[in-house]
């Protein structure tokens, strides 16, 4: 590697040089930063201050820049030099937006300025220019478990853009849940009338397509590697085929709620079908009248819906599955289209339409399909068909209905696999030799759908009520296993329609991953990132914190226990580096040296000076660019505190926080996403593991003999810029409250 | 039962919801309504009624046929048109209202005595005989309706509006005896009847 030379370059513009003494900081970049080369510049990311600091790069030999100007999050087009590294100095949004105007903070102003000066040059110094996951692989196939209509249409979509695609189905044909139905709910103009489910053109098509591979009655007996180079064992009658692919998608589906779990609605008995049950009904009436399985023409049908859903007990399913509303005013219109006398009536306690099924709703209205707002509390036989005894909600009694044939409108379970939560306590237990362990961690194993290798577990992580994990508010399609991607009612409860634009934007992830991959670039969040983690193994305690912390599952473990990082399925998130106890885990261009430095590079006011320093450790995903905006929106917030934008909370190593009440800071705020089951964290667990750790930072905080509020953990979303200005002043009244540290001046 | 009533069963037996399709007027949107109860939160009088719009179209759809008729609810609606304007669903409430009490009334089951229908039946008797309305018998009879001293009654206190408007010409005391009618009284019974006829072929009450 080329020798380093650093050069800091100070922008005047945006009114800095009016509100900041600019000749101080270069001063400080001089002096105190020792950057080798020291540029001003009034208008730095115009043509010429860019042309100036492409020249240095050129012709001086530069290779670590820092620009003092705006926040990292601007001007990044015009500050795009790939061959350094670079730091950003934040004056711009982080000090002049956001402190006070007035000659009397023109004091606290340039020490804020002069720091970020400070900790921008130490920051650089300890960054190396990424140079890119040397292990990436090349193979650009994708494999589909599952060939229903989500798997099917992953298929189609990636084939139809020049992909390879390999489907493994485990029935005989393709087709899945949607293969079964008599029609669809309709999905076109005018949404009135049920329509062909077009399922037999499309397995056809895709059973035709030169770029599709099909494997039937087969299923995945193991899957290892990662993007760009999985490698998968497919488990067919014919024996075991291996398939190398480098992306996955996971369309396995969902089973029916088990209507034996359902007695007091009748499920079990005669005369009581689920909404499949009745499909199959359909498919042999064929169009004709639906006779029920003894043979018997129904003259009269009640849809009990939400059978064993949404419900509040805790005994089934919680969830809404979304589809039935819709499934039951198609399946009376069945009934209704063969014969208008039949008697159909739909028992609801909300009708749930969403997309344009209020037009089919209406339309049922006009075949004098009944809708009545009642809860069934029991389905009994009665004569030759069934009493339903529900609570009409409108006239507020207990009353009954009788009819030939119920239907009950039971939810979606997802096919998601082994519940990783269930499984890691029985492989600690097995490894600590239990037998009882060995056996249930065999049984649980065959129900795996992926079978993956990973130290983390042979399948996807479960978020709530076991569908695959996924970033639900703002990345739906992204799980927790890189490279692999859920799409349709596994991922969520669903009808066909969502089913088929998930299934798309699967596809198009999966692409994403393979091509990011083939170059060594992270995929999501930080799609692009060339960095990516390494440990220094020497000083490894064989702790096995990284391995399983990582939000991911990207560190398998060797036969020695030391922790094997898979690059490709990295996602560059740091968490590992926040829980390594020994701090053996860096990126090129973000490590505990990294952020430590600029910790340690703040100027520290003494005991008596009544300015107290209050360190910002702020995710960059949310807190910084909140961060940012009170500045773009002029929320001033005190000048007394110094923040540092992190990769994720997760990546917030405790050592930095004990660094720095050692070295005097008077508190440390953390900013971070909302964790828990309506997470928001771009990396899923990091927030809530930092939190977890810092649940555990009063102990450190009672041998240094300072006060649990100096370090807080705040939840701040991307649009709280009033509010992360409150949180900041707050704090420094607080901290005037308990007073300085004592630590100061110590070192 | 009225012989009406007792052949309306017989011909509907349980599907009241048919019947009211067939037989009220505008019945047929009935089986729209979504239950969303923005009509019974409408309706400026709807909570000192029996039932609300919304109630009475689940009334009908779960065959409540007696209840629904003998409901004093619809006689009570003062057509502000408040719920037609904003039924998700457009349904011409209002319209329903009126003719459920029309059908109610029709099958003479309607509840005796209702205030409404008394006055409707006066005003109709009174402009049903001469083809116009005859503003002093009207307003007798309206005072006299609840018995002859309610009447004597209800004319002293109201002596003095009843001269006020003599002498402003408003009211002709003359008109007690026979009055005007319009000018051919026999075609405009016949007309009226030929439209009764018609309602009653279009509404199924002859066969
Ligand atoms: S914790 Fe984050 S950075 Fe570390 S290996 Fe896992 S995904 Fe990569
Ligand atoms: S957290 Fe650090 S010490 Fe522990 S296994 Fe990982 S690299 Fe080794
Ligand atoms: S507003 Fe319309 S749709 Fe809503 S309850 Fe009343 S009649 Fe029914
Ligand atoms: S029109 Fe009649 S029913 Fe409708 S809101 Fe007015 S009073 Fe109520």
């Amino acid at each position: 590697m080329a020798e380093m030379k650093t050069a800091a370059y100070i922008c005047s513009g945006c009114e800095l040089g009016d509100k900041l003494d600019v000749a101080q900081l270069t001063k400080i970049a001089q002096k105190e930063g020792k950057m080798a080369l020291v540029r001003e510049h009034a208008f730095l990311c115009n043509e010429e201050g860019v042309q100036m600091i492409r020249d240095d790069i050129e012709k001086e030999a530069v290779t670590h820049i820092c620009i003092a100007a705006c926040s990292r999050r601007a001007k990044t087009e015009a500050f795009n030099f790939p061959t350094v590294a670079m730091s950003r100095a934040n004056l711009r949004e982080g000090v002049i937006w956001v402190i006070a105007e007035g000659e009397q903070h023109d004091e606290v102003r340039q020490e804020m300025a002069n720091d970020y000066v400070r900790m921008g040059c130490a920051e650089i110094k300890k960054m190396i220019l990424p140079q890119g996951n040397p292990n990436h692989a090349h193979n650009k196939r994708l494999l589909v478990v599952g060939g229903g209509m989500s798997g099917m249409t992953s298929a189609l979509e990636a084939a139809e853009a020049g992909y390879d695609i390999v489907i493994v189905e485990k029935e005989a044909q393709l087709g899945g849940w949607a293969a079964k139905l008599w029609k669809r709910v309709p999905f076109k103009q005018p949404f009135a009338e049920p329509q062909d489910t077009g399922l037999t053109e499309l397995a056809a098509k895709v059973s035709a397509h030169p770029r599709i591979t099909v494997h039937l009655s087969s299923t995945v007996a193991e899957t290892s590697g990662a993007p760009g180079r999985f490698s998968v064992q497919v488990k067919g009658a014919a024996g075991i085929t291996t398939e190398e692919v480098g992306g996955i998608v996971q369309a396995t589906g969902f089973t029916t709620y088990d209507l034996n779990k359902l007695p007091e609605l009748g499920g079990g008995k005669a005369n009581v079908v689920d909404q499949a049950g009745l499909e199959a009904l359909a498919r042999s009436a064929n169009g004709a009248t639906i006779k029920r399985a003894d043979g018997k023409e129904v003259k009269s049908v009640v849809f009990v819906q939400c059978a064993g859903q949404r419900d509040e007990t805790g005994t089934h399913l919680a969830y809404c599955s979304g589809h039935c509303c819709a499934t039951s005013v198609k399946q009376a219109m069945y009934f209704k289209d063969a014969n208008p006398q039949v008697d159909t009536v739909v028992m609801f306690t909300d009708l749930r339409l969403p997309g344009m099924g209020e037009d089919f709703y209406r339309s049922a209205q006009q075949k004098g399909v009944i809708f009545t707002k009642g809860k069934a509390s029991a389905v009994e036989a009665s004569g030759d068909g069934c009493e339903v005894k529900f609570r009409d909600l409108i006239l507020d009694e207990d009353t009954s209905l009788n009819a030939d044939l119920v239907v009950l409108a039971t939810g979606q379970v997802p096919n998601a696999g082994v519940n990783l939560e269930a499984w890691n306590p029985i492989v600690t237990a097995a490894e600590g030799g239990s037998d009882e362990a060995k056996q249930q961690k065999i049984e649980m194993q065959k129900t795996s759908v992926l079978n993956l290798n990973y130290r983390q577990g042979p399948d996807m992580p479960q978020l709530k009520q076991g569908f695959a994990d996924s970033h639900f508010i703002c990345f739906p399609y992204e799980t927790r296993r890189t490279g692999i991607y859920a799409a349709g009612p596994v991922r969520r409860p669903m009808d066909m329609l969502q089913a088929t634009e998930d299934a798309t934007g699967a596809a198009l992830k999966a692409i994403q991953a393979v091509e990011n991959a083939s170059i060594g670039r992270a995929a999501h969040p930080r799609s692009g990132d060339l960095s990516f983690p390494t440990a220094r193994l020497e000083g490894c305690t064989q702790c096995k914190r990284c391995t399983v912390e990582c939000p991911f599952g990207a560190i398998d473990e060797d036969e020695r226990r030391f922790p094997v990082f898979n690059e490709s399925r990295c996602r560059r998130c740091g968490t590992c580096m926040g829980a390594c106890p020994v701090r053996v885990i860096s990126f090129e261009n973000y490590s505990v040296d990294t952020v430590g430095m600029q910790i340690k590079a703040v100027d520290m006011p003494d005991e008596f000076s009544e300015r107290p320093r209050i360190l910002i450790l702020a995710c960059e995903n949310d807190a910084y660019p909140a961060l940012d905006m009170a500045g773009l929106q002029h929320h001033l917030y005190s000048a007394f505190v110094r923040a540092i934008p992190v990769r994720c909370l997760g990546s917030v190593n405790t050592i930095w926080i004990t660094d720095a009440l050692n070295s005097g800071y008077d508190g440390v705020m953390l900013m971070g996403c909302k964790h828990g089951d309506n997470y928001q964290c771009h990396f899923v667990k990091g927030s809530e593991l930092a939190n977890y750790r810092m649940s555990k930072i009063d102990d450190t905080l009672k041998q240094l003999g300072l006060e649990k509020e100096r370090v807080i953990t705040h939840e701040v979303a991307i649009t709280d810029n009033a509010r992360v200005a409150k949180l900041i002043n707050e704090y420094v009244e607080k901290i005037n409250e308990i007073g300085m540290s004592p630590m100061k001046g110590f070192n | 039962m009225t012989v009406q009533n007792q052949q309306a069963v017989a011909r509907y037996r349980n599907d009241f919801l048919r019947e009211v399709e067939e037989r009220v007027e505008d019945g047929e949107w009935v089986k729209m309504c979504m239950q969303c109860g923005v009509c019974a939160g409408s309706c400026p009088l709807g909570n000192a009624w029996q039932h609300t719009p919304q109630k009475l179209f689940m009334m009908i759809r779960a065959g409540k046929r007696e209840e629904v008729l003998t409901s004093d609810a619809m006689w009570m609606c003062t057509s502000c048109y408040n719920c037609i304007v904003r039924c998700p669903r457009k349904l011409p409430i209002t319209h329903i209202m009126h003719g459920l009490a029309n059908y109610a009334h029709r099958l003479n089951i309607a509840p005796k005595g209702q205030p409404t229908r008394e006055v409707a039946k006066l005003f109709w008797n009174n402009l049903a005989k001469t083809g116009r309305v005859n503003e002093l018998k009207f307003s007798l009879a309206m005072y006299f309706k609840d018995g002859f001293v309610q009447g004597i009654k209800n004319a002293m206190a109201m002596q003095s509006v009843g001269l006020g408007l003599v002498k402003a010409k408003r009211l002709n005391p003359m008109e007690l005896f026979g009055g005007h009618k319009c000018k051919d009284t026999g075609s405009f019974n016949k007309m009226i009847a030929k439209a009764r006829e018609i309602e009653d072929r279009k509404k199924g009450f002859t066969s």
